[in-house]
């Protein structure tokens, strides 16, 4: 059935060329309304997370301004437009700018390549629901979220402060290792639908979604989608018990709020993606696409089915803050670069070889089955070979010199406190000065007098 | 589709996407130069110190040759190796198909090598973090 669409489809003309036959006047309706999506959804996103989160706590969450409370982002953002901006004495000034304005710009070229429905028609023209068809449409994303990096790098550099660095720092070593994962889950996707292009990935899911077909590129594209977008548990470039707030503590003001939106629109972009790659994209989930020979497909039904799938995604992001705690910086890098990027290699290298195998070596399921049952068994076996590691015993719980001030097992404690000593000493020596001055004659009477007591009391 | 498509692949494909970065870009520079102009000034010498606990701010990691720890430098370059194997993972996967079994055994061999100097990084403690 999807060879049959997928060659009526070419037949009429391709995504690409209906999309760039677009009058202009489309085009820029189409940068418009994608632009203010990204606005509307970041402000729906972050008076939603709170409102969502003040649940999970059995809080009520901002219920004041506006219809329910669900203006309070918007009044926030306006007010940050009037507060005073302050830029550090040691900021370097150009690149402290120029930080944010990369970190917001890149965030929202993704939503150029997402596919929010399939042919449409709109004011008479047809047309798909989606900006551009790139050839290389997953790389759009890849690239902007990887050049959005710069900004969060630099406004860390350029604050000229010790909290800010040390949060860039973490980011981008945060980034750079999650995107390693994320590329390569993205590579499995990329055999199955033997497209780079983001419309052919949802076509390519027609008989089934590839977050069941391709399980484990799935959970590790999630686990990396939350890492590349700095979010609870993995937000640690932001710990606020650590590093304040990590690489935007020195921005105030408009800077600040553009960092915000980033990350915002950074989500919803990741998060539509992963919709677009793993389920299924602006199909209808299986029982409705079922109703009325797949009446539910067409026109404008996917758009609502898309942001079902994103919105589903973005709770995930707000399910995962309001439960998890954050993770230690190295527990974090340890789980990136020696569990999902192993995984994930080895996921690709099975994925193609199957691939390999099925349209190469003309040989079965069944056969697959059997030598992969074969050869993982074989694996399991050789990892029984592996000599286990020594656990150090550590029952004795230790009495001294393990980082912590503790005292010696075998410590005598004094008597008298050293304060106590300290006293008595002083107190012998002004006697012993009373005595002398009482045998001199220059003593006065005043002085006698307590001399006179202090012997009475001795 | 590569015969269909071609006049639609070029450059001018993408001026869509180059349209909604110029519009970011402009609400990105608009915001950031507005910003000091709507907002009040109360200058104060306080406010402009790096934000620290403490009365004497520590020296400055950028200006005062504060040092980076290595780990990063590490990462950085795994990462690079990491990202020429996705990059050219990619077309692999793209025509996987089209190079059949010989190209899974090429793109094994590479996957090999690149899996040699990591485990080797890892063996030698590159990505431990404590």
């Amino acid at each position: 059935m999807s060879t049959l669409f997928l060659a009526q489809a070419q037949q009429e003309a391709s995504r690409a060329e209906v999309l760039a036959d677009d009058p202009w006047w489309l085009v820029l309706l189409k940068v418009v309304v994608l632009f203010a999506f990204g606005v509307v959804m970041t402000l729906f996103m972050i008076n939603w997370e709170r409102k969502v989160v003040a649940r999970m706590q059995h809080r009520v969450g901002p219920n004041r301004v506006g219809p329910g409370g669900w203006l309070q982002s918007l009044a926030d953002g306006l007010k940050l437009a009037f507060v005073e901006e302050i830029i550090p004495d040691g900021a370097d000034r150009k690149v402290y700018w120029l930080a944010p304005v990369i970190s917001s710009t890149t965030a929202f070229v993704g939503f150029a390549v997402l596919p929010f429905g399939p042919k449409v028609t709109i004011f008479g023209e047809e047309t798909y629901l989606q900006l551009v068809d790139l050839p290389v449409g997953v790389l759009v994303v890849l690239a902007c979220s990887a050049v959005g990096v710069y900004g969060i790098v630099l406004g860390g550099w350029a604050s000229g402060s010790p909290y800010p660095l040390l949060g860039a720092l973490r980011s981008a070593a945060q980034v750079i290792s999650y995107e390693i994962a994320m590329g390569l889950s993205l590579v499995a996707v990329i055999l199955y639908a033997q497209s780079l292009s983001t419309g052919d990935i949802v076509d390519a899911q027609q008989n089934g979604w590839f977050a069941l077909l391709l399980f484990p590129s799935f959970v590790i594209f999630v686990i990396a989608m939350v890492g590349e977008t700095n979010r609870a548990p993995f937000d640690l470039p932001e710990a606020e018990s650590e590093l304040v707030g990590g690489f935007h503590t020195e921005y105030s003001s408009l800077k600040f709020a553009l960092f915000f939106l980033a990350e915002y629109v950074n989500m919803v972009v990741l998060s539509g993606f992963a919709a677009t790659l793993f389920l299924g994209g602006y199909m209808a989930p299986w029982p409705i696409s079922a109703i009325g020979d797949g009446y539910f497909n067409t026109g404008w039904w996917p758009v609502l089915w898309f942001l079902v799938k994103m919105l589903a995604f973005l709770f995930f992001y707000i399910w995962l803050r309001g439960t998890l705690p954050r993770f230690r910086y190295d527990q974090f890098m340890r789980l990136g670069w020696k569990v999902l990027v192993p995984v994930s290699l080895a996921w690709v290298v099975l994925i193609a070889g199957v691939r390999a195998l099925r349209t190469d070596g003309n040989v079965g399921s069944t056969e697959i089955v059997i030598f992969g049952g074969a050869a993982v068994l074989l694996i399991v076996l050789l990892t029984l070979l592996i000599p286990e590691r020594k656990v150090e015993v550590t029952d004795r719980i230790p009495l001294a010199g393990s980082g912590f001030p503790v005292p010696p097992a075998d410590l005598e404690v004094p008597e008298k406190t050293p304060r106590q000593l300290a006293l008595e000493k002083a107190e012998r020596k002004r006697k012993r000065l009373a005595k002398a001055g009482a045998a001199s004659t220059t003593s006065s009477s005043a002085s006698a007098d307590k001399e006179g007591s202090d012997d009475g009391d001795a | 589709m590569p015969d269909t498509a071609t006049a639609a692949s070029g450059l001018g494909t993408y001026l869509p996407l180059v349209l909604l970065l110029l519009l970011s870009f402009g609400f990105a520079v608009f915001s950031v130069t507005i910003a000091p102009l709507v907002g009040p000034k109360r200058y104060n010498r306080q406010k402009l110190q790096p934000y620290e606990c403490g009365i004497e701010p520590s020296p400055q990691p950028v200006a005062g040759g504060g040092r980076i720890p290595v780990k990063f430098y590490l990462t950085g370059m795994l990462f690079i190796l990491f990202d020429i194997e996705m990059v050219f993972l990619y077309p692999y996967a793209v025509a996987a198909d089209a190079v059949g079994m010989f190209g899974f055994i090429a793109v094994t061999i590479f996957i090999v090598a690149i899996t040699i100097p990591y485990v080797y990084e890892w063996a030698r403690g590159g990505l431990e973090w404590d």
